[in-house]
């Protein structure tokens, strides 16, 4: 079954101006499984996510989801089951209010009113924002907006689940409890993040960008506790690494 | 996030630009504007059937660019790009005038398919001179060399703001429109509802956005006026440039070069 | 709908830029003592704004074509008319500079037809009146169907002007009629989509945030005190200035040489052509002979010869084009190849520069 699966083959992008954003990445994602991407700034995350639903198509790398191989004529097919989750939330909300915004996808794919709602509904609770659904998106906090964001995104029910730093301008508690929401989805998902404490809690694999290059796969509590590998790719440790003993 | 198409990728480097490289940059900006102005007015006022009149004129772009060091191609496919509206109606022209005005190798050429070919030929040389102006002067010394000549303050910071945040309102609206598009299926158009709540808010965010520089100009005490730049004085180069090209325009324009050069090659050859 | 160089006139041109020119300058004046003191940033990001929405279509019901938003009467509603006609002039600006949308002498003409047309004439006459007529609290299907009517009566008066203006040049040569009757119906289509756009955004701002809606919210009197204190009879002097100096200026130009060439003619003291063939004289029979030859406004199959002028000996239609004789030609063909050639020779130039 490749319900869920994602494959990236040779993943190469070079921007108009003539600068390489990614060189040759490959790697396979299983279903359910949860996977962080991280880097420093203009190592390659955002591009590589815009190659997982099509947003960017470069051929001759390959990506296909769930079994089907990205292409332009699949593209329509390949966003139901990649649902993307934008970096900034504003840019998503674009519907007037939140229950509108939430039924925006299912009533596009054509379902009938009955399911849009129950879709809609069950996706507000999964993200705990059932009380907010007469509420103008315009209006919500950056917590809200942000959960509001992915609820639209459930709403879909897609297979895998992409994040563009999805703990960006949260509180404390709003993060939190994205953490939480995250780390009890079942589908796969794929994010990237600058928050590695964040790619710990929620993400059991870790892929590294350096420069457009792969330069890592592997468990989270290894690659992130790599002090080396960390410091040659401008990271840091994360703050709630778990404390080697001293003897080992 | 980026879906920012061609023009817009030109009009965040030009736009923003402030370095100008090429002789072009030891001229005052307003003798650029002044010399280009006179060039449009040039070549407007030949008649609707001046094709050879105007021939010489295209050396101006090309000059004009060379001084800036602009890439021709580039403006080439601006100019291909551009007046659609002006072909458009300059195509009518063959079907409302069919008198015949010569006849080239036995085929008969009526003043339709003349004027078309005069309106092509004002197309390049407008378009070419705008394009090439806002290129080797970049649209901040633009908007000072035109304060300085008149230009009401008001518009001259408008337009210093505009192009400030055209770039950053634009990426907004283009990764709006991609969430759209993320969302939306196939068919993926925008109906009347989704476009007035999508556009909306893109409003809204700019009238918020409006609030907080309007604070932050008031934290750093501004005054109405966004200083820029010191530009240059105006020196004798301008002036020997500015009456250059006047001169050359207008014995392009009165004298007749081109029949001249025809009859003079012509006697030549006899 | 934009105005190109490539059609206007030397008068026409700088006619309409004049009228412009004023009615920016009496803009920039009221929009510098204006006491809102927000209103240079919010001015900004409108025009940011405005832009950023053209990128946007919107797929017209029925038609399966799309649309866009122009913004003219979107401003004027949002800022009031001096500071729209701002925030109108430096999109246009921009879009001739920066995109070669229209050209650097026809920014005063599309200034005019968009700017002017919508700002100040269309939203102070018609949208302004009828909203008082309506009461504070207007229905959405009433403001609706004002705004759609503002628009509407708007872009036709716009799309009158580029007839007008591009008829008086003389460049092309559809005839008015013609014209009138392609331009007219299109931009009443144009003109419903930009209302219906229109109205759906301000519908959408007034749930949403009323405050922003000077007309709208009683609250504000003063803010709209200011859009509403416009003197109507400046607004009719300036378009019927502009409107009777472009024709009556272009009028004079098609029977009579114009001043430059007349008073060349002065100066050099030529009473009559003499087919003299020393070249001063040549020189000065093809100067006569190729500013003679100005457009004229009838049909061209109905044209008579151009008058006789008691200054100069006229030569008759069609006149003597130095650029139609076989001389023409060849100098034609010869510049080309030589402009070509410096073109060439200057991009190699520079790609030589740049390759290290």
């Amino acid at each position: 079954m490749t319900v869920g699966q994602v494959r990236v083959q040779d993943l190469s992008y070079i921007y108009p101006d003539g600068q390489r954003a990614l060189g040759g990445v490959s790697f396979q994602v299983g279903a359910g499984e949860s996977v962080g991407v991280v880097g420093s700034n203009g190592a390659g995350k955002s591009t590589l996510l815009m190659h997982l639903n099509g947003v960017l198509l470069a051929p001759p790398g390959t990506v296909s989801v769930s079994g089907i191989a990205l292409t332009r004529q699949t593209l329509a097919q390949v966003r139901q089951r990649a649902g993307l989750v934008m970096q900034d939330a504003d840019d998503q909300l674009f519907m007037p209010t939140v229950l509108d915004d939430v039924a925006f996808g299912p009533r596009q794919q054509g379902l009938i009113e009955a399911e849009v709602l129950q879709r809609a509904t069950d996706a507000m609770t999964t993200v705990a924002t059932g009380h907010l659904a007469q509420r103008a998106t315009h209006a919500l906090s950056g917590g809200e907006k942000r959960r509001v964001a992915l609820a639209g995104v459930l709403a879909m029910q897609p297979e895998v689940l992409v994040l563009d730093e999805p703990s960006a301008g949260l509180d404390p508690r709003a993060r939190r409890q994205l953490i939480e929401l995250l780390s009890g989805l079942k589908l796969t998902r794929i994010l990237a993040s600058h928050d590695l404490d964040l790619v710990l809690d929620v993400c059991t694999r870790v892929l590294v960008l350096r420069e457009g290059e792969l330069v890592a796969d592997g468990p989270a509590q290894d690659i992130l506790c790599d002090e080396d590998l960390m410091a040659r790719c401008h990271l840091e440790l994360p703050l709630s690494r778990p404390r080697r003993s001293p003897t080992g | 996030m980026s879906a920012v198409p061609n023009a817009w990728r030109d009009f965040a480097t030009l736009g923003t630009a402030t370095a100008r490289t090429g002789l072009a940059a030891r001229l005052d900006a307003r003798a650029l504007v002044l010399g280009t102005f006179a060039f449009i007015l040039t070549v407007v006022s030949f008649d609707r059937y001046a094709v050879a009149g105007l021939l010489p004129l295209l050396a101006f772009p090309l000059l004009m660019a060379a001084l800036a060091d602009i890439d021709l191609r580039w403006v080439l496919r601006k100019v291909l790009l551009a007046a659609p509206f002006a072909l458009m109606v300059g195509l009518f022209n063959p079907w409302f005038d069919q008198r015949v005005m010569l006849e080239l190798a036995g085929v008969p050429i009526t003043g339709g398919w003349v004027s078309l070919l005069a309106i092509v030929l004002r197309v390049v040389l407008t378009v070419a001179a705008a394009v090439v102006l806002v290129a080797s002067v970049g649209l901040p010394q633009l908007c000072v060399a035109l304060e300085r000549l008149g230009l009401p303050r008001a518009l001259a910071t408008q337009l210093l703001l505009l192009q400030r945040y055209a770039v950053v309102l634009g990426g907004e609206a283009a990764r709006m429109r991609l969430a759209h598009a993320l969302r939306a299926g196939p068919k993926g158009r925008l109906t009347l509802s989704v476009y007035a709540s999508l556009v909306g808010h893109l409003l809204l965010r700019a009238t918020g956005r409006g609030q907080r520089i309007h604070q932050a100009m008031l934290a750093r005490g501004f005054n109405g006026r966004l200083p820029t730049a010191p530009a240059l004085p105006w020196r004798w180069v301008d002036s020997v440039f500015l009456l250059g090209c006047v001169a050359a325009f207008l014995l392009m324009r009165l004298a007749e070069p081109v029949p001249w050069l025809g009859q003079t090659l012509l006697k030549g050859m006899m | 709908m934009h105005m190109a160089d490539a059609l206007l006139s030397p008068t026409v041109g700088l006619g309409m830029w004049v009228a412009s020119g004023v009615a920016l300058g009496w803009s920039s004046r009221r929009v510098q003592r204006d006491e809102r003191s927000h209103l240079v940033a919010l001015m900004g990001v409108l025009g940011a704004f405005v832009f950023a929405a053209m990128m946007i279509n919107f797929t017209i019901p029925g038609t399966g074509s799309s649309g866009h938003l122009g913004g003219g009467l979107l401003l004027a509603i949002l800022l009031g008319p001096p500071a729209a006609l701002i925030v109108m002039a430096s999109v246009l600006a921009v879009q001739a500079l920066l995109f070669a949308d229209g050209g650097i002498l026809a920014l005063g003409a599309n200034l005019f037809n968009l700017g002017v047309c919508t700002c100040l004439l269309a939203y102070p006459l018609i949208y302004r009146p009828l909203l008082a007529r309506l009461g504070p609290h207007p229905s959405d299907r009433q403001l609706t169907a004002v705004i759609i009517l503002t628009a509407v009566l708007g872009l036709q008066l716009g799309a009158l002007g580029v007839v007008l203006q591009t008829w008086a040049s003389g460049i092309s040569s559809l005839p008015l009629r013609t014209f009138l009757w392609l331009m007219l119906p299109i931009h009443l289509a144009i003109g419903l989509m930009e209302g219906v756009a229109t109205a759906a955004l301000v519908l959408f701002i007034r749930r949403a945030r009323s405050d922003l809606l000077p007309d709208l919210s009683p609250a504000n009197e003063k803010a709209a005190g200011v859009a509403a204190s416009f003197p109507k009879g400046v607004v009719v002097f300036l378009s019927a200035g502009a409107l009777i100096t472009a024709g009556a200026l272009s009028w004079f130009a098609s029977q009579n040489p114009d001043g430059l060439e007349w008073s060349i003619k002065r100066a050099s003291g030529l009473p009559e052509l003499a087919a003299g063939t020393s070249r001063p004289h040549e020189l000065a029979r093809h100067i006569q002979a190729q500013t003679a030859a100005f457009p004229d406004y009838a049909p061209l199959a109905a044209q008579a010869p151009a008058p006789e002028s008691a200054q100069l000996a006229t030569p008759g239609w069609p006149a003597v084009d130095g650029g139609t004789s076989t001389a023409g030609i060849v100098g034609s063909v010869v510049t080309l190849s030589l402009v070509s050639l410096l073109g060439w020779g200057l991009h190699w130039r520079r790609q030589r520069r740049r390759q290290p």
